[in-house]
């Protein structure tokens, strides 16, 4: 057992080097939001999911309806449900370690456990690699945030992290689906509409304009049919 | 400023919708595995998704003043440095600390 903690703590340390800068800038933006230093704990422990946590800031400074919550949630998540197909959940026994290792299955979890380098892991060592991962991102979330709230006034332009976040993780995407231009073509307008027809709640409409838009796509059959 | 119930709230319902999706895919795995429509949803999403929550991010740029500048060099600096190194913490971080620079210096 101690074998596996210790194999797992190495196989982390690459991840661990990404997920500490940034839950300082997290933690840090938490407490310049004017939240108290401790949302940023609850947070990164109870939510668990990066990129929505930073959204979820603004949402909840603006104290944005839960439906609003909700459905952002369920989209900037969404991609999470394709990774049940190669996480290895089977090899993880006992019901409340099953329920840890699906509730920790974040990118960086799925990254290092789908490769071909993780096929001999046990699942004790999968379970110990996504526990030091939370306890990297929970950890320096709530330094971040400590920090923060003992900085005189409020750092001018911090913000800009969250604008940059979704900057790296669209041109990502938008790398995966090279050659899909249409779709990236008719988010950017859904988005634009959004902000001007419905300012108040661009971003529930931005998503529903976005979905429905697709799917009428979809069923049309007039997008190319490859999934 | 957001009360305490409310951000409890916010956090359960976001925290419920999540492990929802990472987990309850494991018990429906094969249904999910042979809809067409899912599986053209799921691989389109993620790359509309991002592109909707940058403009939200950028929904309240001040257009007509110098200050849309700062947002734009930034914003250019953080695209231009990912499609030369691809690596999103240098992008990220790079991106934002020319923000604050600029934000404190020649934008202050």
């Amino acid at each position: 057992m101690r074998s596996d903690a210790r194999a797992a703590f190495k196989d982390s340390a690459s991840v661990g080097l990404g997920l500490v800068p940034l839950g300082l800038a997290f933690g840090l933006l938490v407490t310049q939001s004017g939240l108290d230093w401790w949302w940023a704990t609850a947070f990164t422990t109870v939510i668990y999911a990066g990129s929505f946590e930073f959204l979820l800031i603004g949402l909840a400074v603006a104290v944005a309806p839960l439906a609003t919550v909700a459905l952002t949630a369920f989209l900037v998540n969404i991609r999470h449900v394709f990774y049940a197909l190669s996480f290895p959940l089977d090899r993880v026994k006992g019901r409340a370690a099953k329920a840890y290792s699906t509730f920790a299955l974040t990118d960086e979890a799925y990254a290092l456990t789908a490769g071909g380098r993780a096929r001999t892991w046990s699942g004790r060592r999968v379970l110990w690699l996504q526990l030091f991962m939370q306890l990297y991102w929970a950890g320096a979330a709530t330094v971040g945030a400590l920090l923060g709230s003992f900085l005189p006034g409020t750092v001018k332009g911090l913000d800009f992290a969250l604008t940059a976040l979704f900057a790296v993780l669209a041109l990502d995407a938008l790398r995966d689906r090279r050659g899909d231009l249409p779709t990236p073509l008719l988010a950017l307008l859904a988005a634009l509409a959004a902000r001007v027809l419905f300012p108040g709640q661009m971003l529930l409409a931005a998503f529903l304009l976005f979905t429905a838009g697709l799917l009428a796509r979809h069923l049309t059959g007039r997008g190319p049919r490859r999934a | 400023m957001p009360d305490t119930p409310y951000l409890v709230a916010a956090v359960v319902v976001s925290a419920a919708v999540t492990w929802a999706l990472r987990a309850l895919p494991f018990a429906a795995l094969a249904p999910l595995r042979s809809s067409a429509t899912v599986r053209y949803l799921s691989t389109r999403m993620p790359a509309g998704v991002m592109v909707i929550l940058l403009v939200y991010c950028l929904r309240d740029l001040p257009l007509t003043e110098p200050d849309v500048l700062a947002t734009l060099f930034a914003l250019a600096v953080t695209i231009g440095l990912h499609l030369w190194r691809r690596d999103a913490l240098l992008s990220i971080l790079g991106g934002t600390a020319v923000h604050v620079l600029l934000a404190n210096t020649l934008f202050a």
